[in-house]
């Protein structure tokens, strides 16, 4: 076993772990900060993928922010969670077989990392080739050497601008629903 | 969190490394990981660990709800614009090859312009919906 694969069992155990323990506590503030460590802990496993955009995004928003707003939420709410009645068996079974069907459908799955995939075949070599210079590209039309952002500024420059927008419309939203029954009760802050 | 003495010295270290780390992965982008959508989180989470030591009052200060409204929408008008002037000089939208002197400079410079009208409606959605949430507290 390398090292790598150490990290990622590690890694996922602890995952699973803190996974039980967010569904099992009833103290909501623990649940909230487990909810915290579960980021972190994803956040380790995108760096040992090599995904380090993810990792960045899900460690500073799943871990950092979220957990802030959702420690602000719980001032304003209870600290614990009310009593539910038992789960009926017909949930568990419904879980199951959800379960069950998602990792069916794993099986057909590329194995992780095969560059036979399609998803490597298709017009990622493309990419490649014009994103890096030195990749072997007679003359690379994007030359930047993060292909990520080569892809996503680029190359998918309309999905981006589509994301940017639905972020400005959540944004706006939030703030709307918010701040829209504070109006004329207290003065208009700002500068 | 104001009076607790270790909170506040260790966040006066790490804000402006955290604020100076978000302008790296934001500018740098294009060469090593990240981009908008990460150097606008570590921005924002920089400003809300301001807010949590020093108070809203003291941050509001440093951009008030306001002054953050109107950058959520500047950062998105800067990314359609950087399309729109493609277009002017004669390409099509979001096509960043004619806005320099060559196409590779204008990729270049496009890219780094929608990078940050992406960190900059990013980081301030962040903040102005943190202001919300901290200021229902107190209502």
């Amino acid at each position: 076993m390398t090292m790598i694969e150490l990290i990622d069992v590690v890694l996922l155990a602890l995952l699973a772990a803190t996974a039980v323990a967010v569904v099992l506590t009833r103290n909501l503030l623990a649940a909230v900060i487990l909810a915290g460590i579960f980021s972190l802990l994803s956040a380790g496993l995108f760096a040992v993928m090599d995904a380090v955009d993810v990792a960045f995004t899900e460690a500073a928003v799943g871990a950092g922010i979220s957990t802030v707003l959702l420690i602000g939420t719980l001032a304003l709410t209870a600290r614990k969670e009310a009593k539910s009645s038992r789960p009926s068996p017909l949930t568990l079974l419904a879980v199951l077989a959800t379960g069950a069907v998602l990792i069916y459908g794993t099986l057909d799955m590329p194995r992780f990392g095969d560059p036979e995939a399609p998803v490597h075949t298709h017009v990622a070599p493309e990419y490649l080739k014009d994103s890096v210079p030195h990749a072997g590209g007679s003359a690379a039309r994007v030359d930047v050497e993060n292909i990520v952002t080569s892809v996503l500024a680029s190359y998918r420059g309309y999905d981006t601008l589509g994301e940017t927008t639905v972020i400005f419309c959540a944004g706006v939203g939030v703030l709307l629903l918010l701040k829209g029954t504070r109006r004329g009760r207290e003065p208009e802050d700002g500068r | 969190m104001k009076n607790q003495i270790i909170p506040r010295v260790i966040a006066k270290l790490f804000i402006p490394l955290i604020l100076l780390f978000a302008l790296y992965v934001q500018f740098h982008g294009d060469f090593g990981p990240g981009g908008g959508f990460q150097a606008g989180v570590i921005f924002a989470a920089g400003f809300v660990l301001y807010t949590l030591i020093f108070g809203l009052d003291e941050a509001k200060r440093v951009a008030g709800p306001a002054v953050v409204e109107i950058v959520i929408a500047l950062g998105l008008l800067l990314y359609a614009c950087t399309g729109v002037a493609g277009m002017m000089k004669g390409g099509r939208y979001l096509d960043y090859g004619v806005l320099g002197a060559d196409p590779v400079a204008g990729q270049h410079l496009g890219i780094l312009l929608i990078e940050l009208g992406v960190g900059i409606t990013v980081a301030s959605v962040i903040i102005g919906i943190f202001y919300a949430f901290v200021g229902r507290n107190r209502a």
